[in-house]
This record gives structure tokens, C-alpha cells and sequence, in this order.
């Protein structure tokens, strides 16, 4: 991976730094205002320094409070303490811990705020840094929106430096050296003679010391695992089987089970015939759950077996039945009433299109359902036995999950543990805990043994929170070979307003998810209006990676591309005309240089397309080349450039950054959630296929680190994927299509 | 009472002839290494070797495999001796969340038994029916390449 190492702010703010050898930081971020979680189930022998920091006989357990959902996050959690605490790499040994407030997170809610990440204004640093006090009162421990990579950063290594503090602290009063004197090497203190005291013969006292008020953190430039590559602490296990993921849970004494409820989301379930299905060999019970029932049996095999004979009477849909009525209801959205947000509104749209000679352009686009279908099914395990509740499960939001499991069982917080799993994939989905409240509820009806509960593969993909279907009215003027106006209207369901509406938190204002990825795009167009229309509620829909901009990116970059081509100007160039923010303008010249840029033709039949999405504070740039072949379009090679402030690690970089690509171009190729009679018409991967390794492109990635603010990379490269091969299928084809998947228009090879 | 191998070893079930092996392996001889993802052969998470080609485990039933060898990614190494495959694998770090990557890995392990060095498109063609929804392909190319030239290596 090449980098641009240009002068920059953010060089020069680092390199003060440097000079200065350490940055002081306070030290009560780390902790304050919540207690340290790890001491109250601390075991003999056991000493935590803080809430990150676990040290027994063994060595160093260093806690990563989010979710490992394949984006390598318990790895650069745990590289960001070691870095500063000290440890060998082969000693890290991680905890996702137990659920509490002190592992807010304070990016998360910052960045729901409609601030574009351009912004640099007083009123939007205020906002976000509101943002993530508000977490942080809330105890929101949430994992999401690419932020665990820049809300870990400064907090992780403090948590590591301040521990590295005390240890020495206490390696001082132990061996009479001054403080001055002592160094560490590999999770020991080492005295000047060369004695090395290993850090669990120091724990019980450390723990005793009070923590420093302030910690200086190592300049960059004396790191040794940060941005440097690094070996995923998963890796081994991953490649031998030997990873243990939530569905891989076995206990003594369990039993397996599966759950069914009404495929129409939100529908009741008026009765069911469970005659057969109880009398099925190994069926232990079949016992109802909310919504529907659960089958407990002496297998998986067992349970799903007997559960697909129970004959239910399910309740209608609460919403309309088919998508035809569905994309009726959504077109209808673009009214005064349902209008939700206009946060641009530049020049003066309404007069650019009045004095256009031909009315200028008008297109319609929309986006499907779609469908997040983790490879791991919706799995977990729970067991109920003398007034304790444990749960294991992998989960997004440990604390909802808590909360749901007091519900349903009434039991207070201090009876009920979570302990988190590896997931087999998420996307998004585990933002959602209704497939756990599922498996408490079988637990209770077996109190006394652990259950654990697997969905199928068709409960899991009917009973998704998809990511929501929508519908935009695009117009635009061009004149001079330039575009001179851009308007756009964006129609779907709110996320936010269900899924806070399943939590019980009202989301009051406008849900900037409805216009993510468009509005706050950096483009100096003069007249330039976006306009979100809040849909009314139809399918429960939730966070699908990259959110909002997932489909938003795709809807406003196309019809960029379009004004673009009719103004007769160059796709990347006039692109970079417009764009008026120095970050995004260096990824789009940078996967210009990459791809070799010389316009959208290639000949031959073949084409190639650039798009461009801001989100996540990320700025995306691809370019995807395509070909005609006798058995459809083959994407032959993706450019992609992101500028994320700094890589701390680079090869799980690449890899997030080439999956984020392959999620984006396989969805747009040919996923969908169609629904019929109020139910998905997809159940599994026949049809709803993804990308195949057949049809996964050559892509080559760049970071760019010119930006002074340190950014998440797990969702930004998804929107643009979209438009960028739709736009190379307009270069190769002159189709223009305005609707995903692209496959009902055109075929892949 | 059924009969067969799974790894080498003896192992005799009086479970429904029609109970998946996918089914009789995870839960049954708790080898949680080979994973369920679909349930219809589709995705490949539960590729196993059945006497030597790679197979969905979903859909192969145990009532069928009266005298069969089975192995399943355990077989392969592990994580103190991991096997050739494996070994290449970890070089490239090929996993993200590594739920599909048993199954990749036993497809590719298949395919280098009878192709020893294959090219894109053999790779393509052995192992596009193992679904990777987060997006590792590149890295699974490259891996299995990599796995071929360490099995020359060591002659195997």
C-alpha cells in the first residue's frame, strides 16, 4: 500500500508533538465518571488497573469492549494499549469484558449530528464533543459507524500508559529504584542493573497505587505495532477451525433448539399446531416464545427438523404487503408534511431550473431492501439456574441486550452476565437483539440447563431489519460543459426512528441517515439543494453497512455522473472542478493517477466509471472497469483511495477495504428483499447471491493521511462501489441505470 | 447402526440415516470447525473431504456414508502445527470475520490434492461455491497460490 506523504496539517501537528516527545493528556478520560467494571468480579489473584487493564499470574488481559464482528477490532484495540503498556505480541490476550457504561462510546453519537465532516466550524467541533459527552452520560457501549478505530485511539493508550505507570510505580517502591530510572520491556518493569520484574509480580501492588492524573503517550515515531503490520490475534484460529463463535457455544448438560416467529416482521401469531413437532425424536419441548415458538431438542438438527413441522396461524403484516404497494407508499413520500430535512440548500435551485432553456434534467432513482445475512445464523446461548441469567451471544449493544434480558426475566442487572462472542459476520445486524431475547425466553421455559438457540438460515434471512428501501427525484441544469445545478430529493423510511422506537429512545429532529452521503457532499456546484422526506414506517428496518450513504452515495453520484456526461465533460475531471474540499479532492486525483485516467471509454466494449462518497467523515473515491464478454459484464478492476488521517493497521486496512468494495459491488449486482404477502421472497443464499470469487475484480487500495483526524475505514469504501460500476456500465454500455440490483437490467458474467 | 471414519477414527452412530453429517459432526462429535451457513449448499461453510473431495456436509446424510473416510478442517493442522493450506492462510491473513474460511480452506486443500499448481480460473472454478460475505476473495487467491508453492516446497 502506497501512502502520500505530503506536508500537511496533520504532519505538523503530529510533528510539534514529536519534537515534544509525548503528549500529556488527562488521564480522567480513561475512567471518569464511571466505576471500573473488572473489580467487582475480580477472582483471587486477579488485579485490574483500570477498566481495560486485567492482570493475574498469567499476564496481561487487556479488555476490548467492541464487538470482533470480522472488522479486527479486539486486534487494534489491543495493539493500542500493548503499544503503550508494553507487552510482547505473542502475550496479548484480549476480553470483550463485562457490558458496562464505562465502555461508552463517544463517536457514535457524534456522528448522527448534521455537521458535515468538512465542517470545521465552532458550532460543529461544539456539537460532536455534545455528542459524545451525551454517550458517555448515557453509557451508549455500542459498536458501529467505523468508529472503534478513533474512539479507542486516545482512551486505549492512556488506559495502556497509565497502567505502564503504576506498574513502575510499583516496581519503584519495591526495589527502592527511582521512578526516573526504571523501564519496561515486553510486560516487565526492568531495573537499571538489567533485572526484569514481569508485570503479574507486580499487579496486587500496582493496583494499590493511584492512578497519574496525566500520561504521556509515545510520539508515532517511536511506535512499534501501531501502522506498522501486524498479525490479527484471531488469525491462527481462523484459518484452523479452532475459532469459537457464539454458535460453537457448548456447555454441559445443553440442549439445542430453534425458534420460529411470524416471517411477517411485527405480526402476531394467533396459534399453532405443535402436535407433530413435539413428538418428533429428541424434541424435548416446544414452548412459546414472543411472536411465535421455540422447539428444544437434544440436537440442532433435531430441533430445526421438528420446528418446520409446526403448522402456525400467523397474524397480517403491519404493513403493506408486496413491494409493489410499497414503492406506491414510498413515491407518495415527497410531500410538505413528510419533508424531514433540507440542510442544503445553496444558490437558488427553484430559479437555475425555471431559466434552464430545456427545463433541465429529471431522473428517478431507487434502492432495494437489503438484507445484512452474516454467514453465522442469528445464534445464542442461555442459561437460567438459580436466579442467575448467563447469556453468550455476540452482540452490538451489550447494554440493550442487559436491559432486555431484565426485562424477560426480571432479574437485576448483577444476576445477569453477557459475556460476548467472535461473530461469523454482522454488517450491521447485531444491532439487534431480537434473536437473543429469542433464546432467554427458550432458556426460561428450561430453566436450570443452558439452551442454545440457532435460527436457519430462512428464519434468519426473513427476519432480518433490513437496510430500507428508497426512492429519490433527482433534476439538474448544465451549461458551458460545466453542471450548474443539482437537485436532489431523498424519500425511505427512518432508521433511526426504528430502531430507537425498539429501544424505547424517542430520536427527536431530523434523521440525517435519510440524507447521509448526499448532503454534505464537497461539491461547490452553484445551485445545489438536498431535500430528505422522512417515508412513513413500513418494514422494521436497521443500520446496513455504511447506513444511509449505502444507498444515498449511489443515487447522488449517478446523477452527478449523468449531469456530467450531458454537460460533456469529463466524468473524473469536472468531478474535481467542483469538489471544493482539498482532503476529497486528493482521493479523486489519486485513483485518477491510479487507474491511469484518460475519460470513461476504454474501447473494445469496455468502460470504466469513477464515483465519489463522503461518509463517515471518510472521503471514497473508486474507479471500476468493466468489459462485455459473451456471458455478461465482468468487472475487471477497482481503484479505490481513502484519506482516513493515519493507518494504524495496514494490512487488516487492505483487507476491510477490499471486502467493503466486494460488499458493495456484489449487493448492487444482485441482492434484493422483494416482499410478497407480507413476507421476504428470499429465504437463503440461492437468491440472494452476493459476489462469488469468480467475479471478484482485481482492486488495488491507497490510503491517503493528509487529514488531521483519525478515522474509521470498515464502512466509507461501500458507497461509491455502487455508482462507480454503474457509471462504468453507462461508459461501456450507454445504459444509464437508475435502480439496484443492476442484474434486473443487465447480466453478469 | 451406521459405520465410518471422520479423521481417521472409528466412529458408529445409531442417529436417523437422513441426520446431515454437518449436523452429526458440530453437535454430535462437538467438531464446531466446520460450520453451518445455509443449510442447502449454497455457501460452503460446511465443505468437508468425503474420501477425498470436497463436500457439503449439509447435504450429505449420514445413512449414505456406510464405509466412508471424512475430514474435516481439524484434520488440516492445528493451531500449534497448522498444515500447508492453513500455513498460508495465516500468512496472508486472509480471515476477517473467518466464519466461511474452514470450508474455503478444505475446497482449496481438495483442489491442490488434484491440481497441484492451478491458476486463477481453476481456483475460481474450485471455489466459487464457498460464499465469503465479507468480501476476502483477493486474499483467498493469493493464499491459495501461496499454499501451492509451500506444499512443492515441502514435497508433499
Amino acid at each position: 500500500m502506497s501512502r502520500a506523504g505530503k506536508i500537511t496539517r496533520r504532519a505538523l501537528l503530529f510533528g510539534t508533538v514529536a519534537v515534544a516527545g509525548g503528549v500529556a493528556l488527562g488521564y480522567y478520560v480513561v475512567q471518569h465518571p464511571h466505576d471500573n467494571p473488572l473489580e467487582p468480579g475480580l477472582e483471587p489473584g486477579e488485579a485490574t488497573l483500570n477498566p481495560y487493564v486485567l492482570i493475574d499470574a498469567e499476564g496481561v488481559t487487556i479488555i476490548t469492549p467492541r464487538t470482533d464482528m470480522g472488522q479486527g477490532a479486539h486486534s487494534i484495540l489491543a495493539a493500542m494499549v500493548a503499544e503503550e503498556l508494553d507487552l510482547a505480541w505473542s502475550d496479548i490476550k484480549v476480553s470483550d469484558g463485562p457490558p458496562s457504561a464505562a465502555y461508552y462510546n463517544a463517536k457514535v453519537a457524534a456522528e448522527a449530528l448534521p455537521f458535515a465532516a468538512t465542517d470545521d466550524g465552532f458550532l460543529a467541533r461544539n456539537a460532536r464533543a455534545f455528542g459524545g459527552s451525551m454517550a458517555k452520560v448515557l453509557g451508549l457501549q455500542v459498536t458501529g459507524g467505523s468508529t472503534t478505530v478513533p474512539d479507542g485511539f486516545d482512551r486505549m493508550r492512556m488506559a495502556g500508559a497509565a497502567a505502564r505507570q503504576m506498574l513502575i510505580d510499583a516496581a519503584a517502591e519495591e526495589t527502592g529504584v527511582a521512578r526516573a530510572d526504571l523501564g519496561t520491556r515486553d510486560g516487565h518493569v526492568v531495573t537499571p542493573d538489567g533485572k526484569a520484574i514481569a508485570y503479574a509480580d507486580l499487579a496486587q501492588q500496582a493496583a494499590g497505587v493511584a492512578p497519574p492524573d496525566e500520561v504521556a503517550l509515545k510520539s508515532p515515531d517511536r511506535w512499534r505495532y501501531l501502522g506498522q503490520p501486524m498479525e490479527r490475534l484471531d488469525i491462527v484460529a481462523k484459518s484452523t477451525g479452532t475459532q469459537v463463535y457464539g454458535i460453537d457455544i457448548d456447555l454441559s448438560d445443553m440442549l439445542y433448539a430453534t425458534v420460529r416467529t411470524n416471517p411477517r416482521r411485527g405480526g402476531v401469531v394467533r396459534g399453532y399446531e405443535a402436535g407433530k413437532a413435539g413428538k418428533m425424536p429428541g424434541v424435548q419441548m416446544v414452548v412459546p416464545v414472543t411472536g411465535g415458538a421455540g422447539v428444544i431438542a437434544d440436537s440442532t438438527w433435531r430441533a430445526m427438523r421438528a420446528a418446520q413441522e409446526i403448522d402456525f396461524d400467523w397474524g397480517e403484516a403491519p404493513y403493506p404487503a408486496d413491494s409493489a404497494q410499497m414503492w406506491t407508499q414510498l413515491e407518495a413520500s415527497f410531500t410538505e408534511s413528510l419533508q424531514d430535512s433540507r440542510f442544503r440548500d445553496d444558490g437558488d435551485v427553484e430559479a437555475a431550473l425555471a431559466q434552464a432553456s430545456d427545463g433541465g434534467l429529471e431522473a428517478q432513482y431507487r434502492v432495494p431492501y437489503l438484507a445484512h445475512a452474516p454467514l453465522e445464523p442469528m445464534n445464542a446461548t442461555a442459561r437460567l439456574k438459580d436466579g442467575r441469567l448467563d447469556i453468550w451471544a455476540s452482540t452490538q449493544i451489550p447494554m440493550y441486550v442487559m436491559a432486555t434480558a431484565k426485562r424477560l426475566t426480571g432479574l437485576e442487572e448483577e444476576h445477569i452476565h453477557l459475556h460476548n462472542q467472535y461473530a461469523g459476520g454482522s454488517f450491521g445486524r447485531r444491532l439487534e437483539d431480537d434473536f437473543i431475547a429469542g433464546a432467554i425466553e427458550v432458556a426460561m421455559a428450561a430453566e436450570g440447563r443452558p439452551v442454545k438457540m440457532t435460527w436457519t438460515r430462512e428464519e434468519d434471512m426473513s427476519h432480518d431489519f433490513p437496510r430500507p428501501m428508497a426512492v429519490s427525484r433527482a433534476r439538474g441544469v448544465v451549461g458551458n460543459g460545466q453542471v450548474a445545478a443539482f437537485d436532489l430529493s431523498l424519500a425511505s423510511p427512518s432508521v433511526s426512528q426504528s430502531q430507537g422506537g425498539r429501544v424505547n429512545q424517542p430520536m427527536p429532529g431530523p434523521d440525517v441517515m435519510i440524507v447521509a452521503g448526499a448532503w454534505d457532499q464537497p461539491f461547490a456546484i452553484p445551485d445545489y439543494r438536498v431535500t430528505g422526506y422522512r417515508a412513513q414506517p413500513m418494514v422494521p428496518v436497521s443500520s446496513w453497512r455504511s447506513v444511509g450513504a449505502s444507498g444515498n452515495g449511489f443515487m447522488h453520484d449517478c446523477f452527478l455522473d449523468e449531469l456530467i456526461h450531458a454537460a460533456g465533460a469529463d466524468p473524473l475531471q469536472e468531478r474535481l472542478r467542483l469538489c471544493d474540499d482539498p482532503l476529497s479532492r486528493g482521493v479523486l486525483e489519486a485513483v485518477g493517477e491510479m487507474s491511469g485516467w484518460s475519460g470513461p471509454d476504454l474501447g473494445d466494449g469496455r468502460g470504466r466509471g469513477v464515483a465519489f462518497t463522503l461518509s463517515f467523515g471518510v472521503a471514497a473515491a473508486e474507479v471500476v472497469e468493466v468489459s462485455q464478454t459473451d456471458n455478461g459484464l465482468r468487472i475487471d478492476k477497482v481503484f479505490v483511495a481513502v484519506e482516513v488521517g493515519r493507518v494504524l493497521d495496514p494490512v487488516n486496512f487492505d483487507n476491510q477495504v477490499k471486502g467493503a468494495v466486494i460488499w458493495g459491488l456484489g449487493h448492487a449486482m444482485n441482492c434484493e428483499l422483494t416482499y410478497q404477502d407480507g413476507m421476504t421472497e428470499q429465504r437463503n443464499f440461492d437468491s440472494y447471491q452476493g459476489m462469488r470469487l469468480y467475479q471478484a475484480p482485481h482492486i488495488e487500495v491507497r490510503a491517503l493521511e493528509n487529514g488531521d483526524t483519525l478515522r474509521g475505514i470498515g464502512e466509507p469504501p461501500v458507497p461509491p462501489a455502487a455508482p462507480a460500476l454503474a457509471n462504468a456500465i453507462f461508459a461501456a454500455t450507454g445504459q444509464r441505470i437508475r435502480e439496484l440490483p443492476l442484474n434486473r437490467q443487465v447480466s453478469f458474467a | 447402526m451406521i459405520r465410518f471414519t471422520v479423521n481417521g477414527a472409528q466412529v458408529e452412530t445409531d442417529l436417523e440415516p437422513d441426520t446431515p453429517l454437518l449436523w452429526f459432526l458440530r453437535d454430535t462429535m462437538k467438531l464446531t470447525g466446520t460450520k453451518y451457513g445455509c443449510g442447502i449448499a449454497q455457501c460452503g461453510a460446511c465443505t468437508v473431504h468425503l474420501d477425498g473431495f470436497a463436500t457439503r456436509s449439509c447435504q450429505m446424510q449420514i445413512g449414505d456414508l456406510e464405509g466412508a473416510e471424512v475430514t474435516t478442517i481439524e484434520q488440516q493442522g492445528t493451531p500449534e502445527a497448522p498444515g500447508p493450506v492453513q500455513r498460508a492462510w495465516i500468512e496472508h491473513q486472509v480471515a476477517q470475520c473467518g466464519y466461511c474460511q474452514s470450508g474455503q480452506i478444505m475446497a482449496a486443500a481438495a483442489l491442490l490434492a488434484e491440481v497441484p499448481d492451478p491458476d486463477d480460473t481453476q481456483i475460481d472454478d474450485a471455489l466459487s461455491g464457498n460464499l465469503c460475505r465479507c468480501g476476502t476473495y483477493p486474499r483467498i487467491r493469493a493464499a491459495v497460490h501461496r499454499a501451492a508453492e509451500l506444499m512443492r516446497e515441502e514435497g508433499q
